[in-house]
């Protein structure tokens, strides 16, 4: 069973414990600061805090998901920066990663809650069946993840929605959403909530957040969207490697041209790039190994809201939706029938002006007068 | 700005579907009753044929003559200029090109993307250009509508918007593109009701006018 009480252990002396040199420490405090975008004199402070920081404990809430968000945070290589982050928290309940099961794991759950109210942090992925939905559309331990989630976070310091179906509904609210899918931010409004979306997201950003929250007590800097503006404030289509071509007006048309042999941009073979923000451009994927883009396929938007209804993955940003030539050709079929109609009714109309045409002649004018 | 990503669905979505039914109808109804309803019956003996002088004039007024170039080189000069900035500008970028495509299936090559840039912000500036020209010459300003400054704005609005969105300058990006979208859309939705229909009306009318001239044997 996972510690039921917050432990006593600062981060420095539980990083010495897994064998971290004091160089090793700032050398984790430096990455920090640079990950977050932060200047390189904030790193004592970092180091200071780090050093002193107790670690927080973490309730995982997984719902309406695929686990593929615990996969991404998990599968990261050993020894990295993220492991060591991760171990720097206390994770108290955790489906997928905790070792007790049944009434254990949910009496963890309700022990970390009471022993560190107000200070614990949740963590959610998965969207969550709203309060008018069948509450048996999703369940753990025979509750309604809408009833676990409000219980949850009642005396929680802050709500981390994790990946894109936490943050923004994602796939489980897909059209036509058959379970009333909703997201952590729809449901949770007097706590501060913080979105790392992505399917799944990034693993340094989850660890960034983390880490973030350690060293200054707060949560960062947020976009419209609630995400942490170190990881979300620039678009794929800035900081592409590809983008170059796209300025130069150079683009594969399909998987196996010369375009996409020679690495060329992937606009026109549907990259949500320019309307997607994330940090895969930069931090990438697998260790840094690579990303989406850098292996030949387009960005899906994953990391933004309704990218599942946002029109095909394979169609450029530019294309409609929805409309085809079969819409403009019935409306403009409608518009001839209308056009001539009106045509018709004026035509007629002065047939039978014509037709009732009552000539005068000069001299029945005269007549008259 | 949280909401950026639902509005420009909407604008590619079903707001696309509105605009482009509204211009076909409003385009299609307008050209058929034009041509449906015809010129009055000229009774006279025709002197020649009209069909090809009515395709010369359709050319051959597409350049001023010289003395209207005389009389008003401003207007010829930047009227120039930004027709085909924004011709180029709808035609030749690529990702109009695909927008295109995705609805009509059909597509041609484009340009660079700086080309088009350049072509942009020259358009911008000949727009600029005329509005200034419209508001300080006394005649230009005597004449002018409501209409006419309503068609100015949302010709401006479109490329103004497309080049913010080209260049990023607007935040989030979601936001940007939607506006010029929706911009777009206006634009095609005022298109049938307004002067604005002069981009398929007028070559209708100079094959009119042709014809009338080579009707009447005289050179078109």
């Amino acid at each position: 069973m996972a510690t039921p009480k917050r432990p006593d252990k600062t981060l420095g002396e539980s990083l010495r414990a897994h064998g971290l040199s004091r160089r090793g420490f700032l050398k984790l405090c430096a990455a920090t600061a640079s990950m977050m975008a932060l200047p390189a004199s904030m790193v004592p402070r970092i180091a200071a805090a780090l050093e002193q920081a107790k670690r927080p404990s973490v309730i995982w809430l997984s719902f309406q998901e695929c686990t593929g968000c615990t996969e991404s945070l998990t599968r990261s290589h050993a020894p990295t920066l993220e492991n060591l982050i991760l171990d720097m928290v206390s994770l108290d309940y955790h489906h997928t990663l905790q070792a007790a099961s049944g009434d254990a794991a949910e009496a963890a759950r309700m022990t970390a809650m009471e022993a560190n109210a107000g200070e614990y942090l949740v963590v959610v992925d998965g969207s969550i069946p709203g309060p008018d939905a069948n509450p048996g559309f999703s369940t753990v331990a025979g509750h309604s993840n809408y009833d676990i989630l409000m219980e949850t976070v009642e005396h929680a310091a802050a709500v981390i929605a994790v990946g894109t179906c936490a943050a923004f509904g994602g796939l489980p609210q897909a059209k036509p959403n058959p379970t009333g899918a909703m997201s952590v931010m729809d449901l949770v409004k007097d706590k501060p909530v913080i979105n790392v979306s992505g399917c799944p997201p990034v693993p340094m950003v989850i660890t960034g957040v983390l880490a973030h929250y350690l060293t200054f007590g707060a949560l960062p800097e947020l976009d419209g969207y609630g995400r942490p503006m170190a990881f979300f404030g620039q678009s794929i289509h800035d900081r592409c490697y590809r983008r170059p071509f796209y300025d130069k007006g150079l683009f594969a048309e399909t998987f196996d041209d010369r375009g996409a042999q020679e690495g060329w941009c992937l606009y026109r073979l549907g990259c949500k790039g320019p309307t997607t923000y994330n940090a895969c451009a930069t931090m990438k994927w697998n260790s840094g190994t690579s990303w989406p883009i850098e292996a030949g396929h387009p960005c899906l938007g994953c990391s933004e809201p309704s990218f599942w209804d946002g029109g095909s993955f394979y169609e450029p940003v530019s294309v409609p939706l929805t409309a085809n030539a079969r819409t403009l050709l019935t409306a403009g079929a409608a518009g001839a029938v209308v056009g001539g109609t009106v045509a018709a009714v004026a035509k007629h109309r002065v047939k039978k002006a014509d037709a009732n045409r009552q000539p005068v002649t000069i001299e029945e004018l005269e007549k008259k007068l | 700005m949280s909401d950026a990503m639902d509005f420009l669905l909407w604008t590619k979505g079903p707001m696309f579907n509105i605009a482009m039914a509204i211009f076909a109808i409003g385009l299609l109804a307008r050209l058929v009753e034009i041509l449906v309803l015809g010129r009055s019956t000229n009774y006279a003996e025709p002197r020649a044929n009209e069909w090809m002088p009515g395709f010369r004039t359709v050319l051959t007024r597409t350049v001023a003559d010289p003395g209207t170039f005389k009389r008003a080189p401003f207007n010829v000069v930047v009227g120039w200029v930004w027709h085909i900035g924004f011709l180029i500008a709808l035609l030749l970028f690529i990702p109009h090109i695909e927008l295109i495509k995705g609805v009509l299936g059909i597509s041609w090559p484009g340009l660079a993307n700086p080309v088009v840039d350049f072509f942009t912000a020259v358009t911008l500036l000949s727009l600029i250009a005329t509005l200034v020209h419209r508001m300080t010459h006394p005649v230009k300003r005597r004449i002018s509508t409501v209409e006419d400054y309503l068609v100015w704005t949302i010709v401006f609005l479109v490329v103004l918007t497309g080049y913010l969105a080209y260049h990023r300058l607007v935040n989030p990006y979601p936001l940007a593109l939607g506006m010029h979208i929706l911009c777009a859309e206006i634009f095609l939705i005022m298109l049938p009701f307004t002067k604005l229909t002069h981009i398929f009306t007028a070559f209708i009318a100079r094959w009119y006018n042709g014809a009338a001239f080579g009707r009447k044997g005289v050179q078109s």
